[in-house]
């Protein structure tokens, strides 16, 4: 087993691994840029070594400064987290290169997934199921029209060297194929410098699943069941829940077998996701996989007892895997909410800035994963995520409501959050039948927040709070600003303004 | 002491006694009962009859914000004898500041000094966590000032331009 771990990562995640390696005895080394010196995962690691400019491509992103501390400090494996360096293939080989054990799959199983054709082409051959369509570039209007017309519409044009949507385009009639296909021609030429197109059929209002894999050295892979991941904005998930409502014992198996084949198709080793899109008629096909931890990996660990950073240190190590796939068992529902500095009001624009107070929840089937605390101020350049709340209980009901009660526990003051968006989702009649799809946020958050008019009695309470909180003055104030009112609206207290403030009430006595 | 509170362009007299332990507390000159414990620094816990409440206080950008179960509430507190009280009522119709609501960068500055902006028209532009947020101006007159340049670091709440 490894003596020491070099965590090249930040915030929760860091902290997360760093509590694994303390769980296993094993020391914890921290890296941090200039302003992350008073983050949370350098406050909980045995050694802290500072890597330089915030910029990510300075400090996180930068491989030779990681691995010069994973040398000066001695480590014997590097755990990536997720995001940063996690998904380079570069590091991963300069890891093993240094001979530090890179804790995550080879090289070489990153690039066969990294390349989304390379990877389209090796699933085919493993009998994978994918969105039908062409996997190669579109050679005539003629033959995206024969396509379209076999697949049946509507149909989804893409750029090869496609993402962030560009280069893509919906058809929902033969009429409109000729136009969309030039359009998105042209879109992928000017955007990527390469107008290879090719055609899908549109999957509508899809579900997004997704399957965890892990794989040992020894050549023993297992699913360890999917995650419902639909609820998502700007790509960005939001919400995962596991096991997915829709999911049956069978479609599980099936999904599970595939994604097995999947990752032994790429010489898969460590913890992985396979990721698919689900249509109405619970279809699944083959979307990508992600070669990493995931940030939702917790609700899997909920519901199956198993806890994914230890499995991945003991893989990593040469460890065969200490079960089999008839050993794992599903029990109870997990969902998770990512907190992150956004503000809601101001749609969803990040929050950074000092945390005031910080009240934490807890009870029965609440686990909380955090990189904040209460005085520490959220650096302006990185991801916002600040935490992840996860609810689990017996079953989707009890799940929801433990989350929903722990939500209204929690509170971050001095930056907003989007803790508010979360009581939304959870009291939403669809999200509470499991109707659930990507574009689900999108549509709820389409309509104005029922604008409840404000209690009464809530604003008596908060006129009588304000009042007290005045007269108590500065000693009833936390890590925040000076207490506002009358002496020191805007201004900073002066050390010597207590005469001032005699002769202010003397004079108004 | 007696404060003069606005919460959503309400406003409400409060007088308030501390006594032993409990504050003897007028509301608009109505008696309540109010009992209050300061659990930790920014968190009371308040009996109003038998009803009990837990109230969250956020201090930001010279800001009070009172937060009663899942609701926010801005509160001004005034202390009606004081002068800096009185002037405050008038604050509308002289020099208004644009203050950074986030701690960020300076991407843009929009308009220059002297420009005539409408309510509403976009002054500067701060970025923070690589989104960008175009700071408006609260009502219709002249740029006095811009206090900040492109590049400049800010901290929330620090005041980027004056419009008169």
């Amino acid at each position: 087993m490894f003596k020491k771990i070099l965590i090249a990562n930040r915030g929760e995640i860091a902290v997360r691994v760093i509590r694994a390696c303390h769980e296993m005895g094993i020391a914890a080394v921290a890296v941090y840029s200039d302003v992350d010196r008073a983050a949370l995962h350098v406050r909980k690691a045995d050694e802290a070594y500072p890597i330089g400019a915030p910029a990510a491509s300075e400090s996180y992103l930068n491989i030779q400064k990681i691995l010069d501390v994973a040398a000066r400090s001695g480590a014997d494996a590097v755990h990536p987290g997720y995001g940063f360096l996690s998904e380079n293939a570069k590091f991963a080989r300069a890891c093993a290169d240094a001979g530090v054990k890179f804790i995550g799959p080879t090289a070489a199983a990153m690039d066969a997934m990294g390349s989304k054709t390379r990877a389209r082409q090796a699933m085919e051959r493993a009998g994978v199921p994918f969105v039908p369509g062409t996997s190669r570039g579109l050679e005539s209007f003629e033959q995206a029209e024969q396509v379209a017309a076999r697949i049946g519409y509507p149909v989804m044009l893409k750029a090869a060297a496609g993402g962030g949507g560009k280069g893509m385009r919906l058809v929902h009639v033969p009429e409109e194929l000729k136009s969309a296909l030039e359009g998105a021609r042209s879109e992928a030429e000017r955007s990527f410098g390469d107008s290879e197109v090719y055609i899908e059929k549109a999957i509508m209002n899809p579900r997004h699943i997704e399957m965890q894999v892990l794989a040992d050295e020894h050549g023993n892979t297992v699913y360890l069941g999917e995650r419902e991941c639909s609820l998502q904005r700007r790509h960005q998930k939001v919400v995962e829940e596991a096991p997915s409502p829709i999911v049956d014992p069978d479609m599980r198996r099936r999904m599970g077998e595939v994604a097995v084949r999947v990752a032994k198709a790429a010489g898969y080793t460590n913890a992985g996701t396979v990721e698919f899109l689900v249509d109405q008629q619970k279809n699944f096909y083959f979307l990508e996989m992600n070669t990493r931890l995931q940030v939702e990996h917790p609700v899997t660990e909920l519901i199956t007892g198993l806890d994914l950073v230890h499995l991945q240190i003991r893989i990593a190590a040469g460890e065969r895997l200490p079960f089999t796939q008839d050993e794992v068992m599903i029990r109870g529902h997990a969902i998770e909410c990512r907190i992150y500095a956004e503000d809601p009001d101001n749609n969803y624009f990040p929050s950074p800035g000092k945390i005031t107070l910080l009240l934490l929840p807890s009870g029965p089937g609440i686990r909380r994963d955090s990189g904040m605390y209460e005085g520490w101020t959220v650096p302006m350049d990185y991801d916002p995520l600040l935490a992840k709340l996860i609810g689990y209980g017996t079953d989707r009901d009890q799940a929801i409501s433990r989350l929903t009660r722990a939500l209204n526990e929690y509170f971050v003051g001095g930056i907003k959050t989007n803790i508010s968006l979360f009581r939304r989702i959870l009291s939403d009649p669809d999200f509470r039948a499991a109707k659930l799809d990507t574009g689900f946020l999108d549509r709820l958050l389409k309509q104005k927040p029922a604008e409840a008019p404000a209690d009464p009695k809530a604003i008596e309470v908060a006129v009588i709070a304000a009042g007290i909180f005045a007269a108590l003055g500065p000693a009833a104030a936390g890590a925040g600003e000076q207490p506002v009112g009358n002496h020191s609206a805007n201004t900073k207290p002066n050390p010597a303004s207590n005469w001032k403030i005699a002769a202010h009430r003397e004079a108004t006595r | 002491m007696t404060y003069d509170i606005t919460i959503d362009g309400k406003e409400y007299r409060l007088d308030l006694n501390r006594g032993e332990g409990n504050w003897s507390c007028r509301l608009d000159g109505r008696e309540v009962e109010v009992d209050a414990v300061l659990a930790r620094p920014d968190v009371l816990s308040l009996r109003i009859g038998n009803q009990a409440y837990e109230v969250k206080c956020e201090r930001v950008a010279g800001e009070m914000h009172l937060w009663v179960g899942s609701a926010r509430f801005a509160a001004e507190v005034r202390d009606p004898r004081s002068l800096r009280g009185r002037a405050r009522a008038v604050d509308d119709h002289g020099p208004r500041k644009l203050t950074a609501p986030m701690p960020g960068k300076i991407v843009r500055v929009l308009v220059s000094q002297g420009a005539e902006v409408e309510a509403g028209t976009g002054v500067l532009v701060v970025e923070a966590m690589k989104m960008q947020n175009e700071i408006k101006s609260p009502k219709k007159g002249t740029i006095q000032k811009i206090l900040v340049s492109e590049g400049a670091a800010v901290n929330a709440g620090d005041v980027l331009a004056i419009v008169e």
